[in-house]
């Protein structure tokens, strides 16, 4: 589904990511793990052309991200949510939800409220269509952005620290989403600091480390015997 | 000479029919004004260098230099350079574009700092979910930038409408100008130019009101 080999991305002189190859199959959760500023966002970012990519190949089925790919045609097949939500604050939960499909796949109106509806449902938010964003709880903003980018359809889902922002008593709410949305088959990489999702829901458990993959491996397996150092100095100042 | 205080009020119809052309001026200049300003602002925020620098140039002359000055160049110079001879009432066709031209650059930046305000999450949310930058713009960013623009757009509808006394300088007939005929009739400046002042400080305070309630309009609706 991706595949991503030898990726590079700097910003000016600053090189975040130091070729980073890691191939991801249909329906994998793969949990990406790493200290602040080893470039996991950055990493994120590129698999849907947020940044533009310095050197090295990303493949999302089958289509090349290389500079002249359609790049609205990737982003419709890769949802994003974001740390901070960002829902669109001037439109009630439903209409965040139903207006991608219209104005990008081209849904009809009805459409477009029948799968907002299904999704705002799924979501657990049937009762909240119609409020606006700021009316919102954090974990029910974040429940709404997961439906709105849900909405497209997407092959695959990026998350980047989904639950980072919230207050602890609303993790589990979004937490409870994700882990439904992995039992359903959706490709998924999670940025998360959330170990339990990670050992319970991962399948793949991927550390960056000063912009490489410095280990990878099952969740489990990396928890309990890290074999890289820097593994084990992270692993023990989060767990 | 004895001072009349009474021709103010005697003159009121013929100042009024001034004001009118005042606020003509000014609604038609600040509402293309605007629409040009949205233009420049959105060119000047572009990543195309040429169309970058042409949106930088213009506000930068337009903000920089006396609205008299771009009124003479557009009145007088205009027609100069290009060899033309000024069409009765030309300068009725330079006030509005002088005004138009001016007003659209200072919009410009209204809009461009309405629309950076904006968290740039917005534009990444929208973008993540595959809608094209117009798309964007259109749905997502000017939505919010609109309400963070009205007061500073009200404003700028204040300052015009002062501004366009200068057209008096090119015999349009507006408030001033009206004023200054009167004054040349009766040679009582104190009386007319104090009920001219008066008129234009009316306006500006109906207006600031206006804006005070739209401002609060929009704050609610949110
Ligand atoms: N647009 C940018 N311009 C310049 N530098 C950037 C930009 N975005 C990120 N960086 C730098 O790249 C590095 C990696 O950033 P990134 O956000 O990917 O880290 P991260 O692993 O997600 O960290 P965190 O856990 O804090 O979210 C940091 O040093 C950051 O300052
Ligand atoms: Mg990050």
């Amino acid at each position: 589904m991706i595949k991503v080999k030898n990726l590079h991305k700097s910003f000016g002189r600053l090189e975040v990511l130091k070729g980073i190859n890691i191939h991801i199959k249909e329906q994998e959760v793969v949990v990406v793990i790493g200290a602040s500023g080893s470039g996991k966002s950055t990493f994120l970012r590129c698999l849907n052309k947020l940044e533009d990519i310095t050197s090295g190949e990303i493949i999302i089925d089958g289509i090349s991200l290389n500079s002249d790919a359609n790049v609205n045609l990737i982003r419709r097949e890769v949802g994003m949510v974001f740390q901070r939500f960002n829902l669109f604050p001037h439109m009630t939960a439903l209409e965040n939800v139903t207006l991608a499909p219209q104005i990008v796949r081209k849904a009809s109106k009805k459409e477009a409220l029948e799968i907002g509806l299904e999704l705002m449902n799924k979501v657990g938010l049937a009762d909240k269509i119609n409020e606006y964003p700021r009316r919102l709880s954090g974990g029910q903003q974040q429940r709404v952005a997961i439906a709105r980018a849900l909405a497209m359809k997407p092959k695959v889902m990026l998350f980047d620290e989904p639950t980072s922002a919230l207050d602890p008593e609303m993790v589990g709410e979004v937490l409870a989403v994700m882990r439904d949305l992995a039992r359903e088959g959706m490709t998924m990489v999670v940025v998360t600091h959330e170990m339990g999702f990670a050992r319970e829901v991962g399948d793949r458990l991927v550390f960056i480390d000063d912009g490489v993959v410095a280990e990878e491996g099952d969740p489990v397996e990396v928890f309990n015997n890290p074999k890289n150092p820097r593994t084990q100095a992270f692993l023990s100042k989060i767990l | 000479m004895v001072i009349d205080w009474g021709l103010g009020i005697e003159n009121l119809p013929i100042l009024l029919r001034g004001a009118k052309i005042t606020i003509q001026f000014t609604v038609v200049s600040v509402f293309l004004g605007s629409i040009l300003g949205l233009f420049f602002a959105l060119g000047r925020m572009s990543r195309i260098p040429i169309l970058k620098y042409f949106c930088v140039g213009y506000i930068d002359f337009f903000r920089g230099t006396p609205l008299l000055v771009q009124i003479l160049l557009i009145y007088v110079g205009v027609p100069h350079l290009f060899g033309f001879t000024m069409p009765d009432n030309y300068q009725y066709i330079a006030g509005y574009i002088a005004l138009s031209l001016n007003c659209a650059a200072y919009t410009a930046e209204i809009f461009r700092s309405g629309i950076q305000s904006i968290d740039p999450g917005q534009m990444e949310a929208a973008r993540s979910l595959g809608m094209t930058q117009y798309q964007a713009m259109r749905y997502i960013i000017l939505p919010q930038a609109f309400k963070v623009v009205v007061p500073p757009l009200g404003n700028e509808f204040i300052a015009m409408l002062k501004d366009s006394s200068l057209l008096a300088f090119i015999a349009i007939e507006d408030l001033l100008y009206s004023g200054k005929i009167i004054v040349g009739r009766t040679f009582q400046p104190m009386p007319i130019y104090l009920t001219v002042a008066l008129i234009y400080l009316f306006m500006t305070m109906a207006l600031s009101l206006l804006v005070n309630y739209t401002e609060r309009r929009l704050g609610k609706s949110d």
